[in-house]
């Protein structure tokens, strides 16, 4: 699956690093480190931590993955 | 028709072309079908493959952690676009609202969207640009190369530049356990972007992190040996490194040379927009279908008295890219203003930098708030007595806070929120080195008396 997060907006409250630690990790005490496509085994662990998040910095990918160049690329 | 008829029979089935197709193009395209646009959509791209995001590519890719296919931006919504890809822009004809391809194809459009980004500034001699060993990194390819470059151990990685990128490299090569040399131009890291006093802290951290930090000094020559790889870095007071990576980390290139012919005002700075993202023309005035975005905008800001500033910031690409796409789609009396204060981060040695503001738009720096030995402190920036930027050291939770004193022209220097009152709070001069914002970048000269006849004419030079 893919996420990003907004790290203009995020502001290391970690509520992501504890309840998706294989997709969230802290580096020092505030930055926040991601895998952007994180494993599809932890769905509902990285959607529990996007609800989680204070500020709502974190974005999931709403079309699941699937090719969306295909549609009607001609090039 | 009134203008509404026309409004309504563009947003049902008029052409909009989007030229540049990363975080700005996609969060663009992906509004406009939010707002409403059931015509024609058309995404232009000089990379293969879907958009992806950037900044991961100077940390968690480099780090060996992510894959550097695996930054793929996330989808908000479907966008039904036609994709062309792997061909960039050359050319963009006003007369008769055609983008040119490279290919030689024409896509004609009604409005057209440039975010065509920037891409990294090579190293100024082709021949070692071109050694084993020696980077960039602003692509996914570039950040590929480089990973695996690090995961090889090289008994040494020189980083050339001590900006964001060039200082989120050196840290990654330190956690990885590679020895670093990081050669700056600048007295310190960080000093074009946020002064002396800031640079003086990123040079101790880089230190205290075990980066042979080399400041004040100037690469002048990369050797290759025989079998063309690079060996040794070759400085300005006579030294020389011995390193098997080089990674030249000098900034961007705004892609804008494609619209050198265009009749809009374009210069290294980017191409000069309204607040509402629509176009200049080399005159000055505003174009009514041409819309600009991200780091390739240059955009009044009336905080900082209206001046243009463009910014390479990951939120201002995805801010200006909703606001273009809302006007492109909208009638003149509904049109957004981008008013935002300009947000950053960057995440290096265990440490999230941020600033709000323009730091360079200031004369005096104070470190307000925390602590600069602990490194978590907060620094505010002034101009002529109010406030104008803020940068935190993991210290983000209060970086709301200088947003809102720079919103309302508070007075500088702001007293300290907090009880981790810093004893010396004495502003010092914020010291950038060479020109500022305001003096660089006259490329028009003005011909002509008569009102009417009076035009801009743009002056190419070499760079």
């Amino acid at each position: 699956m893919r996420i990003v997060v907004d790290l203009s907006r995020c502001e290391g409250y970690a509520q992501c690093a504890f309840l998706a630690p294989d997709a969230f990790r802290m580096h020092g005490e505030e930055a926040l480190m991601y895998d952007p496509n994180p494993d599809d085994a932890r769905r509902d662990q990285v959607l529990r931590a996007a609800a989680a998040c204070p500020v709502q910095a974190i974005l999931v990918d709403r079309l699941e993955g699937r090719d969306v160049l295909a549609e009607r690329s001609k090039s | 028709m009134t203008g509404a008829d026309i409004l309504r029979a563009f947003k049902r089935d008029g052409r909009i072309v989007v030229v540049g197709a990363s975080l700005a193009g996609l969060r663009a395209a992906e509004a406009l079908r939010d707002e409403g646009f059931t015509g024609s959509l058309t995404m232009i791209g000089d990379e293969l493959g879907e958009p992806y995001d950037r900044p991961p590519l100077s940390k968690q890719v480099l780090t060996g952690w992510v894959p550097a296919d695996g930054t793929k931006l996330p989808r908000r919504r479907d966008i039904d676009a036609e994709w062309l890809l792997g061909v960039p822009a050359s050319g963009l004809d006003l007369a008769t609202d055609h983008v040119r391809l490279a290919d030689g194809r024409e896509v004609p459009f009604d409005r057209v969207l440039i975010a065509t980004g920037v891409r990294a500034r090579p190293w100024f001699v082709e021949s070692e640009a071109a050694l084993d060993g020696v980077f960039v990194v602003r692509t996914r390819e570039h950040a590929e190369g480089l990973q695996r470059a690090l995961a090889a151990g090289p008994s040494r990685v020189l980083v050339i530049g001590a900006g964001f990128t060039g200082s989120e490299i050196a840290s990654i090569c330190r956690e990885r356990n590679i020895p670093v040399t990081v050669a700056e131009l600048a007295p310190g890291p960080l000093v074009g972007a946020l002064g002396a006093m800031i640079g003086e802290i990123a040079a101790d951290m880089q230190r205290a992190h075990g980066v042979d930090l080399r400041c004040g000094v100037k690469v002048t020559r990369l050797e290759g040996d025989e079998q063309g790889r690079f060996r040794r870095a070759h400085f300005d007071d006579g030294t020389t490194i011995d390193a098997d990576v080089a990674v030249v980390a000098l900034g961007g290139i705004r892609n804008t040379e494609w619209l050198r012919d265009s009749g809009l005002a374009v210069g290294v700075w980017g191409i000069a927009c309204d607040t509402g993202c629509r176009a200049l023309d080399l005159n000055g005035l505003i174009t009514d279908n041409i819309f600009v975005a991200g780091d390739v905008a240059r955009c009044p800001n009336p905080i900082y008295e209206y001046r243009l500033i463009s910014l390479e910031h990951w939120a201002n690409a995805v801010e200006q890219a909703e606001v273009a796409a809302h006007n492109m789609v909208s009638g003149q009396a509904d049109r957004w203003p981008h008013l935002s204060i300009p947000l950053f981060w960057s995440i290096q040695f265990g440490v999230n930098i941020k600033s709000v503001g323009v730091p360079t738009f200031a004369d005096e720096v104070v470190v307000v708030q925390g602590s600069v030995t602990d490194r978590r402190f907060v620094a505010a920036y002034g101009y002529r007595g109010r406030v104008t930027a803020a940068v935190s050291f993991n210290n983000a939770k209060w970086l709301d806070h200088y947003r809102q004193l720079i919103e309302t022209a508070a007075p500088f220097p702001p007293p300290c929120p907090t009880p981790d009152q810093p004893a010396d709070m004495k502003p010092v001069p914020v010291d950038f080195p060479g020109p500022t914002l305001l003096a660089q970048g006259a490329t028009v000269v003005v011909t002509g008396h008569d009102p009417s006849e009076r035009r801009v004419t743009s002056v190419q030079r070499h760079r």
